[in-house]
């Protein structure tokens, strides 16, 4: 039977947190976040905060000893022709590799936000989203072997008798060379491949926000096809577009597995990154290399943010 | 369903072609797991046999790496899950009252929206600095860093479905935070969380780059298998163990999105 | 009889904006009681101050005497049951009903048998093994009831508990609560937007009105005599008459209201009032005639609305009457 009691007493540990919790709700809000605020500030932030000190440090040449003291020696070596070459090769691979992206991705994007109903729109959904999660790794590895002189490829183009025409492409100087897996064509192919499912599900998000009568209000006014594609549908899918690029950009930048294994041995940012803080014990310059994708990530991510693309995320 | 309007034919083929191409290549590892060619990688492949699964079984040097990516995932999916459904929590009570939500947000996503080289590189700064020497746990420790976001992600949607009514009902009943958090959020949240886990579980399984920075001399079954890329010893041994990785991380990928699909917030999107 | 709530000078606000603006209230111990008003009004934040999901930014808050400031939700022998019913969707029907129970520590055999009487007692015998999402929404309602009352609480919230059901089920379950109250004989406090389900089943209602209370009493006297003209608005159909108007009809320099089916409709000849049919609309009990009478006093605008009861006869449209009331119907009351 209920006593006459209006509040029951409190019963135990809990019961008392419970009452401190509600009189003061900051109070769990702050023991709630104050471990993985620890753990990401600590560990994550510090070592961020550890990549710039060490890119202000410098390494002794003769003995390859890192001098800890301030300098901005090791960012004027960054400016050197063979560093800044791999800058400039880099980011004009992650530029080629984000266009291209977005051109392969429109029409999967428009299709599965436009068209694509019930059952076939899960099946675009897991279709985009399980190459996007799946082994980062073997995806590589399948392209090692389909790019591979005697690989798919090669056996494809000698069967349609168009043999000559994949030589020719080789013999293209600059990005082509012995065979697809050692070309730029051939690094360039699967950073495309690789980061395609970035661009992918941002761009659906957007168009899937553009209002079925904008469309129809469109092709009303008499915009063909055509035109109601290049002067309402693209601009209405520039804010996703912006914000996959922003992915297939950066990770373009930061990536250092592909270019090691298919291509033509150039240097790219992540392979100098890895190669000078591994073999060559150069952690200031390599720390330096890293910085660089951070500073190019930030001005695009402002003009991103500028264009409206972070509704998109 | 049908769609009122059809998609142009231009536009269909170019979508199922974009399938394609994202689906094709994965498949291709399966073939060449059964070839009988050892020393290119030929195609069509000459013959097929299945001896390369025994012969992958009977490698020593297989199994410490797979070990130890097996231990780094449970450890870092571990880590991730108390942390980041602590952290999804937190923005949830917070909500508009704190200043701190968006600032939460940032630091979760921050670790997978920057390049891995960049965090693979920051940790290796830390430990250089502190003279931290390798060991599994530094490698759980960058691990853990980035799958975090996978679980807050998960968490975070589902909490925000979950706060209001059902909590309060709870606590006007009489249960104290712990009974309402055991027999009011646990239950509804579980799901969530094994999606998070087990996507945070495949990625860390998976990951080679910023492993590469913080394993020094141990090897994972990726760093295994990159240098089986770069200095290809038994290429059919490799095409197995790629088939087997790629199963690895297929199923609990799977696994997640039939736990969390038709709501919201289904796994997968926050990659 | 003793107070089972009382509101001392509470206020709660919400950055600028004063949700409950100063309310002083007492609900006395076994009674119905209703908290009338629009959304917005502050009557939810008050119920929420009661079942301590809202703490007062000023003033006390207190049931049965005791101070609430210091003691948290699951420690108010109070219960709610919630606007959406809140049910626990992973748990049957039975289990959530005997959810007070278990998180008390009741043994497993005694709190199923308590919730199978409930159960009965909202006439749900036998749906104990499904899960709410194979409920009708009354059944929901009725499940949110039993689950409220297991604890036997000493004072039952009620959010807007009939709000998503449709017109039948609500009258069907406005009897059975108001038939509940009585049988169980504890303290319910009501919300609603809905003035005549808070007229129909409460003992007293409290009109809220912008964070305050517009005017407490009971079903009768917010009907027949509103205080303010916020009051006559929203909780009836009464005629309002501007001060001039008022003063035709016998009350001096205020407003007044006059419910319409305090008038008569007579003959023009030698009426006090006259005017013209402008409209005539059936409901049924009876056909609510309006009258214009400005043309005959000269006046602004004005609009009567007469009550004539299923029995009378209803002039047609355009019709010149007159008309006569009940002098004791006509009050006056505040203008805000």
């Amino acid at each position: 039977m209920s006593d006459l009691r209006a509040a029951l007493p409190g019963r135990g540990i809990w019961d008392r947190l419970t009452a401190l919790f509600w009189r003061r709700p900051g109070v769990l809000v702050a023991v709630l976040i104050a471990a993985p605020l620890a753990w990401l500030g600590i560990v994550y932030v510090g070592s961020l905060v550890a990549l710039l000190i060490q890119s202000f440090y410098s390494i002794n040449e003769f003995s390859g000893v890192v001098v800890k003291e301030f300098t901005l020696k090791t960012y004027a070596e960054l400016l050197r022709p063979a560093n800044a070459d791999v800058i400039v090769r880099t980011v004009t691979m992650a530029a080629s590799v984000t266009l291209a992206s977005a051109v392969l991705a429109f029409p999967i994007a428009y299709y599965a936000a436009r068209f694509a109903r019930g059952r076939w729109k899960a099946a675009f959904y897991l279709g985009i989203m399980l190459p996007l999660w799946s082994s980062y790794l073997v995806k590589v590895y399948a392209w090692k072997l389909i790019l591979s002189k005697e690989g798919i490829i090669s056996w494809a183009a000698n069967g349609i008798g168009a043999g000559g025409v994949l030589d020719a492409l080789l013999a293209l100087p600059g990005i082509g060379g012995n065979s697809l897996s050692t070309s730029y064509i051939g690094t360039f192919l699967v950073f495309v491949y690789v980061w395609l499912p970035y661009m992918i599900l941002p761009m659906q998000a957007s168009l899937e926000r553009v209002p079925q009568s904008m469309l129809e209000a469109s092709a009303a006014l008499g915009a063909g096809g055509l035109r109601a594609l290049w002067s309402v549908i693209l601009p209405l899918a520039l804010p996703g577009v912006i914000a996959g690029s922003i992915f297939t950009f950066s990770l373009t930048l930061g990536d250092y597995i592909i270019p090691q294994i298919i291509g033509n041995s150039a240097n790219f940012i992540g392979m100098a990154v890895y190669h000078l803080q591994g073999t060559a014990g150069n952690i200031p310059l390599a720390a330096a290399f890293a910085v660089v994708p951070i500073l190019i990530m930030l001005v695009y991510l402002g003009i991103a943010r500028k264009l409206g693309a972070f509704d998109a995320l | 369903m049908r769609s009122d309007t059809r998609a142009p034919l231009i536009l269909r083929l170019l979508a199922i072609g974009g399938l394609l191409f994202l689906h094709l290549p994965i498949l291709l590892i399966f073939l060449y797991a059964f070839t009988t060619e050892d020393r290119s990688y030929q195609f069509p492949p000459p013959g097929l046999t299945t001896r390369w699964f025994a012969v992958a079984w009977n490698r020593p040097d297989i199994w410490p790496p797979l070990w130890l990516s097996l231990k780094v995932a449970f450890m870092a999916t571990g880590l991730a899950i108390v942390l980041g459904t602590l952290a999804a929590a937190a923005a949830a009570m917070a909500r508009a009252r704190f200043f701190g939500r968006d600032a939460i947000s940032l630091l979760v996503v921050l670790p997978i929206a920057l390049p891995g080289i960049i965090t693979g590189m920051s940790l290796r700064s830390a430990f250089a600095i502190m003279e931290v020497p390798f060991s599994t746990w530094t490698i759980v420790l960058g691990h853990a860093t980035f799958c975090i976001v996978i679980v807050y992600n998960n968490a975070e949607a589902r909490l925000r479905r979950l706060s209001g009514p059902l909590p309060e009902a709870s606590a006007d009943l009489g249960a104290n935070g712990f009974q309402t958090f055991r027999h009011v959020i646990l239950p509804n949240l579980g799901s969530a969380l094994l999606a998070g886990g087990m996507l945070a579980f495949a990625l860390s399984f998976d990951e080679v780059i910023v492993t590469t920075f913080t394993a020094g001399q141990q090897a994972t079954l990726p760093i295994w298998m990159l240098g089986e890329l770069v200095r290809p010893r038994q290429r059919p041994v490799t095409n197995v163990v790629a088939m087997e990785v790629f199963a690895a991380t297929l199923l609990p990928i799977l696994a997640a999105y039939y736990l969390t699909r038709g709501g919201d917030d289904t796994a997968g999107g926050g990659k | 009889m003793s107070a089972a709530v009382q509101f001392d000078h509470v206020s709660r606000h919400f950055g600028g904006v004063k949700a409950v603006d100063d309310v002083s209230l007492t609900i006395a111990e076994g009674e119905f009681f209703a908290m009338l008003g629009p959304s917005g009004s502050g009557k939810t934040t008050c119920l929420r101050l009661i079942s301590g999901f809202e703490k007062p930014t000023t003033g006390v808050v207190r049931i049965f005497g005791e101070d609430m400031g210091a003691v948290p939700p699951n420690q108010r022998q109070v219960n709610t049951v919630f606007q959406d019913y809140a049910l626990f969707p992973h748990m049957n029907v039975r289990d959530n009903v005997g959810y007070g129970l278990m998180v008390r520590g009741v043994d497993r055999r005694t709190r199923l048998a308590e919730a199978e009487r409930l159960l009965a007692l909202v006439h749900l015998d036998g749906f104990g093994d499904r899960k709410p999402a194979q409920l009708s929404g009354g059944q929901r309602q009725r499940v949110a009831l039993a689950r409220a009352l297991i604890n036997k609480p000493r004072v039952l919230l009620l959010d807007e508990p009939l709000g998503a059901l449709d017109l039948k089920l609500r009258e069907a379950m406005q009897d059975e609560l108001k038939k509940l109250q009585r049988e169980l004989g504890i303290t319910f406090v009501f919300v609603t937007h809905d003035q005549g389900e808070a007229l129909s089943m409460a003992d007293r209602v409290a009109v809220f009105s912008q964070g305050k209370i517009a005017q407490v009493g009971s079903a009768t006297e917010i009907y027949a005599r509103p205080a303010t003209r916020f009051v006559a608005d929203f909780v009836g159909s009464s005629n309002i008459l501007a001060p001039d108007l008022a003063r035709t009809f016998g009350v001096a320099g205020a407003l007044a209201s006059l419910r319409p089916e305090a008038l008569r409709i007579i003959p023009a000849e030698g009426a006090r009032i006259t005017g013209r049919v402008t409209g005539a609309r059936y409901l049924g009990a009876g056909t609510r005639v309006t009258i214009a009478v400005n043309e005959y006093l000269g006046k602004e605008e004005a609009e009567i609305a007469v009550l004539v009861p299923a029995a009378g006869k209803v002039p047609g449209i355009g019709a010149v009457v007159g008309l006569d009331w009940d002098a004791d119907a006509v009050h006056p009351m505040e203008a805000a």
